[in-house]
C-alpha cells in the first residue's frame, strides 16, 4: 500500500506530528496508512532477548510498563516527559524516529539503550542502528514504501544505568533546547562502557563518541564525568533559533551531560 | 465530493454512526458533522488541549486524531460529563471556584481533570499541574483551575 504511492505515502502512528504537518502543508500526501491495527507495530515484548518495541506503541504504554521502567530507564524518562498527557496517549517512539526532528526526545534514549531499527519494505526487511536512522532534519533512512516496524533493544547488561534529561524553559510541554541521554555499565567500580547521545544540538541526534571512549576503563568520579561532559560539547553543532543560541546550547550540553552521567552512574550502582 | 467513510463509535454512551472524509480530524467531525460543539478548537496542532476528549479511557487531543481512527472506539466529550442528576463534581468545583473566564479551554480542562481524578483520586497539586500541562488557559492564570480540581478531588472522596 505504501509502495504504490511512493513519496506520496506515509505511515500513521500516533499522528501527533504527521497530522499537524499535513494540516500545515509541510508535505502533501495521497495516502496515509494507519499502522496501529498491525499487532507487531504496537507490541511491547520483553524477553531474555531484550525488548522489542513496536514502532507505533504509544508513550503511555511504554512508561506504564514496569519492566520497561526497571530495565530501560532512559526510555522511561523520555516517554514520560514528551508532550503532555494527551500527546503521550498517542505519540510513539517509532513516530518520533520517523519524524526525525533533531529535538526528538526519545531518540537519544533509544541510542543509549543500543536500539536497532527494524525496517520493512517492498524489498524485505533490514536493520539500522538507531544512531544511523536520522540523516537530517525530517530526513531518515526510510525509503519510499518502507516503514519502521519496531525497535529492538538488547537486554540490559549487569551494572547498567541510564538517564535522559533535557532543558526547556517551561516545566512541561515544550521542545528541548538541548537534551542528553547517557548510559553506563559499571564493572567492579570502573566504567566498562558508556553511551552518550544528544538532542537539539545538530541536524540529527548525535553520539558523543569521544566522551564515551574517554570514560571506558575509568572510575565514575566527578572529575571524569566533568571531563566527559567537556568532550561531549565538541560534537554539539547547534543553530541559533527562537529556542536558544549556539552558546547557550553548547553550555547546556555540558551541564546536561554531567547530570545525565551522574544519574546513570547512580542507577548503575543500584542495578 | 470526496468519498465518505462510515464510522461507528460509542460517543457519550450512545452508539453513533457517521460519515467522514478520510482527511477530517475527529475534532472537526465531532463539531461539524455530529454537532457536539462543546469540544473546542484552540490551536488545532496539539499544543493547547482545548479539544481534549477521552478515547478508550485515555485523554487525547481530538485535533491529533483522524475521525476514521475512531472506528469502534469509546469516546467521552464534555457533553457526556454531567449526569441527568446534575453536574459532575469537577464541573461544580469549576463553578464554585470561578475557574473560568472566556471558557474556551474549560471543556478540555474538565475532561482531562475528570480522567485524572478517576485514576488518582488523591492527586496532589503537583500531580494535578503535571497532568494538566497539556491544557493551556490564557485567562485565569491556572490557580483557580488547580484549586477547583483539588476541591473536586475532595468532593469525590467525601461521597
Amino acid at each position: 500500500m505504501m509502495a504504490e504511492k511512493g513519496a506520496k505515502a506515509r505511515a500513521l502512528a500516533g499522528g501527533t506530528d504527521l497530522l499537524i504537518h499535513l494540516r500545515a502543508k509541510v508535505f502533501e500526501l495521497d495516502r496515509v496508512v494507519d499502522m496501529k491495527k498491525i499487532p507487531e507495530l504496537t507490541e511491547i515484548a520483553i524477553s531474555s532477548e531484550g525488548l522489542t518495541l513496536g514502532a507505533a506503541a504509544p508513550c503511555y504504554q511504554i512508561y506504564e510498563n514496569d519492566a520497561v521502567r526497571e530495565t530501560y530507564p532512559a526510555l522511561f524518562d523520555s516517554t514520560w516527559m514528551i508532550g503532555g498527557i494527551q500527546i503521550q496517549g498517542r505519540a510513539s517512539v517509532g513516530g518520533n524516529l520517523a519524524n526525525a526532528a533533531p529535538s526528538g526526545d526519545t531518540i537519544p534514549s533509544v541510542i543509549v539503550h543500543r536500539g536497532v531499527c527494524v525496517i520493512a519494505g517492498p524489498n524485505g526487511r533490514r536493520e539500522v542502528p538507531a544512531e544511523e536512522f536520522c540523516t537530517g532534519p525530517r530526513q531518515s533512512v526510510l525509503q519510499d514504501g518502507e516503514i519502521l516496524v519496531s525497535i529492538k533493544f538488547p537486554p540490559p547488561m549487569k551494572g547498567e544505568g541510564s538517564h535522559y534529561l533535557r532543558f526547556i524553559p517551561r516545566n512541561e510541554m515544550d521542545i528541548a533546547v538541548a537534551g542528553t541521554g547517557a548510559s553506563v555499565v559499571l564493572n567492579n567500580g570502573t566504567i566498562e562502557s558508556a553511551r552518550i547521545a544528544l538532542a537539539s544540538v545538530a541536524p540529527t541526534p548525535v553520539v558523543a563518541s569521544e566522551a564515551e571512549a574517554f570514560l571506558v576503563g575509568k572510575e565514575p568520579t566527578e572529575e571524569n564525568i566533568v571531563e566527559a561532559s567537556e568532550l561531549a560539547k565538541k560534537v554539539a553543532k547547534p543553530i541559533t533559533d527562537m529556542r536558544g543560541t549556539i552558546e547557550q546550547r553548547v553550555h547546556l550540553v555540558g551541564v546536561l551531560t554531567k547530570r545525565a552521567l551522574r544519574k546513570a552512574v547512580e542507577r548503575a550502582k543500584g542495578a | 465530493m470526496p468519498k465518505k467513510i462510515h464510522v461507528n463509535a460509542k460517543i457519550n454512551g450512545d452508539e453513533a454512526d457517521f460519515l467522514v472524509e478520510a482527511r477530517q480530524s475527529l475534532l472537526e467531525v465531532l463539531r461539524d458533522v455530529i454537532g457536539l460543539t462543546g469540544t473546542k478548537e484552540g490551536c488545532n496542532d496539539g499544543n493547547c488541549g482545548a479539544c481534549t476528549i477521552s478515547m478508550d479511557g485515555r485523554i487525547v487531543d481530538a485535533c491529533c486524531v483522524l475521525a476514521v481512527e475512531a472506528e469502534g472506539s469509546d469516546i467521552l466529550t464534555i457533553e457526556g460529563v454531567a449526569s441527568p442528576e446534575g453536574l459532575h463534581p469537577v464541573q461544580q468545583a469549576f463553578l464554585e471556584q470561578a475557574a473560568l473566564q472566556c471558557g474556551i479551554c474549560t471543556p478540555g480542562f474538565i475532561v482531562a481533570a475528570k480522567a485524572l481524578l478517576e485514576k488518582e483520586p488523591d492527586a496532589d497539586e503537583h500531580r494535578i499541574r503535571h497532568w494538566l500541562a497539556g491544557n493551556l488557559c490564557r485567562c485565569t492564570g491556572y490557580d483557580k483551575i488547580i484549586r477547583a480540581v483539588m476541591q473536586a478531588g475532595e468532593m469525590a472522596k467525601a461521597k
